[in-house]
C-alpha cells in the first residue's frame, strides 16, 4: 500500500510544488512584505511563483508518461503531460508579465492564487475518476472567481466576480447533479468503469438526463453558448491578467478533461445524428458547437469594446474546440490540444497588451487602441500577431489549429456526417470573424492616437519579454506545428 | 531553375529589411525594396534563361514538412508558373518605382509590399495544396493595410471591403480542398495525389468540390458577379497597390482555378463550364459597359481590368489547349498594362493633379502639362484594346480563337466586348488628356495647373520597364507560348481538357 501512495506522490508532485510554492509566496510576503513597496512584493511573489511553476513543470515531466497511476485514479498519457506543461506554460506567461503592469493591493495573495488555480489546472490534465475531476475543476473554478474579483478598487472587477462566481456555482451543481446520476447508473465514478458498464446499459432517459447536465455544465465553463453569458462581462471586468488566465491555461485543462471524460467515460454513450439519430451526446454537443459558432461570431460584430469582442471571439472559439472534441473520438486528442493551447497563447498575448495599455490610460473601447503603432510599435506588432493568430492568418499558430481539427471533421465522414457540415459553417464563419478582428488592427495600426492619448507607452521589461516570448512562439508553432503535434500520440 | 525559390525567400526578407530601414529613413526603406524587387526579378530571368520547357511540373523542392498531415512543402514550375514568376518580378519592381514618392511609414508600406510580393512567389511555386494556402493567405493581409493606411478617399471602407472578399473566398476554396483531401482519404495535400485520388470521388462530389475551389479562387479574380471588391479596391489603393492588385494578385485567382480547381475535378468542370463561360461573358460586358460611364478615372480602370479578367476566365472556360495558353498569356498581358494604366492616373496624373475625375481633368489641356503621361497613356491604352504589336492582341485573339472552337456563340459575345473595351478606352484618353479646356472655366484656375512637378526618373524607368514587357511579347508571343503550351500537354491539364469539352 505504502508503495501506491509513493507513486501517487510522484504522480502529484506538480501539484504539490505548486501549492508548495503558493504557502512560500504567502509566507514570504508576510515576514519581509511590511517593509516593501507593492512593486517589489510583487516582483518577489512572481519570482518564487515562477520558480514553483518550473519546479511543477520538472516533476511532471519526470511522472513522465507512464499510464494509469494510483489504482487507475489519475492517467499519466502525453496528453495529460502535455496539457500539464501547457497550463503551466501559460500561466508561468501571466504571472510573468504581472510586474510593472498588474497594480494590485495583495500582490503576494493574487499570485499564491494564480497557483492554486493553476495546481487545479494540472491535476484536470490527468484526472481519471469522477471525484477527482470534480475537485479538479472546482479547485480551479474557486480560484478564478477570486482572481476575476480582485481588483478591489473597480466595481466592474467585482461585478464580474460575483457573476462568474453566481453562474460557475450553478454549472458545479448540474456537474455534480450530472455525475452522480452517472453514478447511480454505472455503479463506479472511474472513467474506463464508467464505459465498461455503459457498453452494457443501453438507451437511457436518465442517462441522457445525466450527459446534457454534464455537457452544460462543461458548457459554462468553456463560455459554450448558450451557456456563455457570463463570459463577456468577466472577460471586461476582471483584471487583465485574470481574465488571461480564465481565457488560456483554464480552456486547455478544461477541454482535456472534457474530451477524457466524454471519448474515455461516456464513449460507448456516444450516439450520432445519422439517420436515425441515436440518443447520446454527440446530437448536443453538435447543437453547442453551431450555436457557439454562429452567436460568437455574429455578436462580436456588434460590439465596440475589444475585451468583449475577445469574449465573444472566445465563445466561437469554444464552439470550434467542441468540433475538436467531437473528432477527437476519431483521431485522438492532438489537433485539439494543438487548438486550445495555441488559441490560449494568442489570448494571453492580447490580454498582456490590453494590460500594457491600460497602464497608461484606458483600454476598453475599440478607439482606446487608436494609434498604438505610434505609442509604441512593440505592442501593436505583438497585437498583430495575436490578433491574426485568432483570425486564423497563415503562418501563425491559429491557422494551423483551425486547419488540423476542421480537415480531421471532415476526413470524419467528409460531407456525409454533421462534424463535416460544422467544420464548413466553421470555415464560413471565420471569414465573419476576419471582420471585427480587423476593426481591432485598424485601430491599433492604420488609425492615428487620439489627441488626449497620444503618448508614448512604455513597456515595462517583462511583460515586453513576455509578449515577445508569446509572438515568436506563436510564429514559431505556426511554421512547425510538428513541434508539438509530435509529442502527442 | 533551382534558384527560384530564392524569389519568395528574398521578398519576405527584404520585407523584414525594409522595415527596419525606414526607421531611419525613407529613402533607405526605398532602395532595399527595389534591390530585393530587382533580386527577385533577376532570379526569375535568369530561371526563364535555364528553362527547359516540358509537360508537368518540375519539382524544385520537396521536404517533409507537417508529416503528421502528409503535408510536403513542395515547390516546382513549369512554364505557366515560370510566366507568372516572370511578370511577379516584372510588375513588383515597377511597383516600386511608382510608390518612389512615399514618404509617411514607408518602412511599414515596403515591408507589407514585398511581403505581399513573396506570398505572390510563393503562390505560383507550390506544388502542395497546403502550401498553396497558405502563401495564398499570407498575400491576402497586407492588402488591407497597403490600402487602409495608404490609401486615398473611402479607403477604409475598400479595403475592408477587398479584404473580406479576398478571405471569403478563400475560406470557401480551402472548405472544398478539405473536403476533397478528406474524400481522398486524408494522407497527402499533393496536387498529384489529391488528383489520383479525385478519380475515385462520386460525380455530386466532384461537382461540389468543383463548385467551392473554382468559385472560391474565381472572387479574387475578379470574377462577376463577385468582383465589386475590384473597381472599390483599386480606386483607393495608393499606386503600387493598385498596380499590384490588378497586375498580380488578381492572377493568383485565375492560376488557382487553373491550377487546383480545373487539374483536380474534370467533372465538375464539365458540369460547370458553361456557367463559368456565361459569367464570364457577362463580366467582360457588363464591366465594359460600366467602364464607360465612370467619372473617376481610377474606376474606368478598375472596371476595365474585371472587364480583362473575363477574358481571363473564359480562356479558362472554354477548356481547350489553345484557349487555356490564350488564358495564361493574357493574364501575363493583363498584369503588365493594367500595371502601367493604373501608374498613369494613379502616379503621373492624381499625385499631380489631386482630382480623378474625367470632368476635371477635361479641362486641363493635359496633353501638353504632362506629355510624357499622355503617350504613357496612350500606348497602355493602345494596349489594352488589343492593338496587334502589344501582348493583349495575340492574348485575346487566341482565347477568342480557342473558344470558338468550343462553343462559337461565346466568342461572338466575348467579341462584342473588345469593342467596349476600344469604346471605354478611347473615352478615358480623349476626355482624361485631349480634353479640350472649357472656356467657361475662368483662366486662373487652368493655368493654376501649370506647375505640375516634372516626371521623375523613377516613373520614367518604370514605364520604359513595363511598355517594353508588352511590346516584346506583343511581337514575339512565342516566348511564352513556348513555355505555356507544353506545360498544358501534362496528364493532369489534359485530363480537364479532354474532359472538359462538351
Amino acid at each position: 500500500m505504502s508503495g501506491q501512495y509513493a507513486s501517487l506522490l510522484h504522480a502529484l508532485m506538480p501539484e504539490a510544488s505548486l501549492v508548495l510554492g503558493a504557502l512560500l509566496v504567502l509566507g514570504f510576503d508576510l515576514f519581509s512584505g511590511r517593509r516593501n513597496s507593492a512593486s517589489a512584493r510583487l516582483g518577489a511573489s512572481v519570482v518564487i511563483g515562477l520558480l514553483a511553476i518550473a519546479a511543477a513543470a520538472y516533476h511532471a515531466c519526470d511522472a513522465g508518461v507512464g499510464g494509469d497511476a494510483f489504482k487507475g485514479v489519475l492517467v499519466l498519457d502525453s496528453l495529460g503531460l502535455m496539457t500539464r506543461l501547457g497550463a503551466l506554460g501559460l500561466a508561468a506567461l501571466t504571472l510573468a508579465m504581472a510586474p510593472g503592469v498588474v497594480r494590485l493591493r495583495h500582490p503576494a495573495e493574487y499570485v499564491a492564487v494564480v497557483l492554486f488555480a493553476t495546481s487545479g489546472f494540472t491535476l484536470m490534465a490527468v484526472a481519471q475518476q469522477l471525484l477527482v475531476a470534480f475537485l479538479a475543476i472546482e479547485l480551479a473554478s474557486l480560484s478564478l472567481y477570486i482572481l476575476a474579483g480582485f481588483d478591489k478598487r473597480r466595481p466592474e472587477s467585482a461585478e464580474a466576480g460575483l457573476k462568474y462566481f453566481l453562474v460557475g456555482g450553478i454549472s458545479a451543481a448540474f456537474l455534480l447533479f450530472g455525475f452522480s446520476l452517472v453514478y447511480g447508473l454505472t455503479g463506479s465514478i472511474e472513467f474506463g468503469e464508467i464505459a465498461r458498464q455503459l457498453q452494457v446499459t443501453q438507451g437511457n432517459t436518465l442517462l441522457v438526463v445525466a450527459l446534457v447536465m454534464v455537457l452544460a455544465a462543461f458548457g459554462f465553463k468553456a463560455a459554450a453558448a448558450p451557456f456563455h453569458l457570463w463570459a463577456p462581462d468577466v472577460y471586461q471586468g476582471a483584471p487583465a491578467s485574470s481574465a488571461a488566465l480564465i481565457a488560456s491555461a483554464s480552456k486547455l485543462a478544461g477541454f482535456t478533461i472534457f474530451v477524457r471524460l466524454f471519448w474515455a467515460g461516456f464513449g460507448p454513450a456516444a450516439g450520432g445524428t445519422g439517420q436515425p439519430a441515436l440518443p447520446g451526446w454527440i446530437p448536443a454537443m453538435v447543437i453547442v458547437a453551431v450555436v457557439s459558432l454562429l452567436l460568437g461570431n455574429i455578436a462580436a460584430l456588434a460590439q465596440t469594446s475589444v475585451r468583449r469582442i475577445l469574449a465573444y471571439s472566445a465563445i466561437a472559439h469554444a464552439g470550434a474546440l467542441l468540433l475538436g472534441v467531437l473528432v477527437a473520438g476519431r483521431f485522438g486528442p492532438a489537433s485539439l490540444y494543438f487548438y486550445a493551447s495555441t488559441y490560449g497563447l494568442a489570448t494571453v498575448g492580447a490580454f498582456g497588451v490590453i494590460a500594457v495599455v491600460e497602464r497608461a490610460g484606458r483600454c476598453d473601447d475599440l478607439g482606446d487602441l487608436a494609434g498604438l503603432y505610434r505609442r509604441s510599435p512593440l505592442l501593436a506588432l505583438c497585437l498583430l500577431v495575436f490578433v491574426l493568430s485568432l483570425a486564423g492568418i497563415p503562418p501563425l499558430a491559429g491557422f494551423f489549429g483551425k486547419f488540423f481539427v476542421f480537415s480531421q471533421a471532415l476526413k470524419l465522414s467528409g460531407l456525409a456526417g454533421t462534424a463535416g457540415w460544422i467544420a464548413l459553417l466553421a470555415i464560413a464563419m471565420s471569414a465573419v470573424a476576419l471582420y471585427y478582428y480587423m476593426l481591432i488592427l485598424k485601430q491599433a495600426v492604420v488609425a492615428d492616437p487620439k489627441p488626449d492619448a497620444a503618448s508614448p507607452i512604455a513597456v515595462p521589461t517583462p511583460a515586453a519579454a513576455v509578449l515577445i516570448l508569446t509572438a515568436t512562439l506563436l510564429v514559431l508553432l505556426g511554421v512547425f506545428p510538428s513541434l508539438v503535434l509530435q509529442l502527442i500520440h | 531553375m533551382n534558384a527560384l525559390p530564392w524569389t519568395i525567400y528574398l521578398s519576405f526578407a527584404g520585407a523584414a529589411l525594409a522595415l527596419v530601414a525606414g526607421a531611419r529613413s525613407a529613402a533607405n526603406a526605398r532602395w532595399v525594396a527595389l534591390l530585393t524587387a530587382l533580386a527577385g526579378g533577376v532570379v526569375a530571368l535568369v530561371a526563364a534563361r535555364d528553362f527547359t520547357p516540358g509537360p508537368g511540373l518540375q519539382t524544385i523542392v520537396n521536404l517533409p514538412w507537417i508529416s503528421e498531415l502528409g503535408i510536403r512543402y513542395h515547390l516546382a514550375a513549369d512554364g505557366i508558373s515560370l510566366t507568372m514568376v516572370v511578370l511577379t518580378g516584372l510588375a513588383a519592381t515597377a511597383g516600386i518605382l511608382f510608390s518612389w514618392n512615399i514618404e509617411e511609414r514607408a518602412g511599414e508600406f515596403f515591408a507589407l509590399y514585398l511581403a505581399l510580393i513573396g506570398g505572390v512567389y510563393g503562390v505560383f511555386l507550390s506544388a502542395d495544396a497546403f502550401v498553396l494556402f497558405v502563401f495564398y493567405e499570407i498575400a491576402i493581409v497586407p492588402k488591407y493595410f497597403l490600402i487602409a493606411i495608404w490609401g486615398s478617399k473611402n479607403r477604409e471602407y475598400a479595403a475592408m471591403k477587398l479584404v473580406l472578399y479576398s478571405f471569403a473566398g478563400s475560406a470557401v476554396m480551402l472548405g472544398g480542398l478539405l473536403w476533397a483531401y478528406g474524400a481522398a482519404g486524408g494522407r497527402s495535400f499533393a496536387l498529384n495525389d489529391l488528383a489520383a485520388a479525385a478519380v475515385n470521388f462520386s460525380r455530386g462530389d466532384q461537382i461540389g468540390m468543383f463548385a467551392l475551389v473554382f468559385f472560391g479562387f474565381a472572387v479574387l479574380a475578379g470574377m462577376f458577379p463577385f468582383h465589386t471588391w475590384a473597381p472599390t479596391g483599386h480606386a483607393a489603393a495608393p499606386t503600387a497597390a493598385s498596380m499590384l492588385l490588378a497586375g498580380v494578385v488578381m492572377k493568383l485567382g485565375a492560376y488557382g482555378c487553373l491550377r487546383v480547381a480545373m487539374p483536380l475535378f474534370p467533372v465538375g468542370l464539365a458540369f460547370w463550364q458553361p456557367a463559368i463561360a456565361w459569367l464570364a461573358i457577362a463580366g467582360i460586358v457588363y464591366a465594359g459597359l460600366v467602364a464607360l460611364v465612370q467619372d473617376d478615372f481610377k474606376f474606368v480602370i478598375g472596371y476595365s481590368s474585371v472587364s480583362h479578367m473575363g477574358f481571363v476566365l473564359l480562356g479558362l472556360a472554354a477548356a481547350n489547349s489553345q484557349a487555356v495558353a490564350g488564358a495564361v498569356l493574357q493574364m501575363y498581358s493583363h498584369g503588365i498594362i493594367a500595371g502601367l494604366l493604373f501608374a498613369v492616373v494613379g502616379r503621373m496624373v492624381y499625385e499631380r493633379t489631386h482630382t480623378r475625375r474625367l470632368v476635371d481633368l477635361r479641362a486641363m489641356p493635359l496633353h501638353r502639362l504632362l506629355p510624357f503621361a499622355a503617350l504613357t497613356f496612350v500606348i497602355a491604352g493602345l494596349a489594352s484594346m488589343g492593338m496587334p504589336g502589344f501582348s493583349g492582341f495575340p492574348a485575346e485573339l487566341t482565347i477568342l480563337i480557342g473558344t470558338w472552337k468550343t462553343s462559337p456563340l461565346w466568342a461572338l459575345f466575348a467579341a462584342s466586348g473588345i469593342l467596349v473595351a476600344a469604346a471605354f478606352t478611347l473615352r478615358a484618353i480623349q476626355v482624361s488628356f485631349f480634353g479640350t479646356t472649357d472656356k467657361s472655366v475662368p483662366a486662373t484656375t487652368t493655368t493654376d495647373h501649370h506647375h505640375f512637378e516634372p516626371i521623375t526618373w523613377a516613373e520614367k524607368a518604370g514605364t520604359v520597364l513595363l511598355v517594353a514587357a508588352t511590346v516584346y511579347i506583343g511581337l514575339k508571343p512565342d516566348a511564352l507560348l513556348n513555355w505555356i503550351t507544353p506545360a498544358l500537354n501534362s496528364p493532369l491539364f489534359q485530363a480537364a481538357l479532354k474532359g472538359g469539352t462538351p
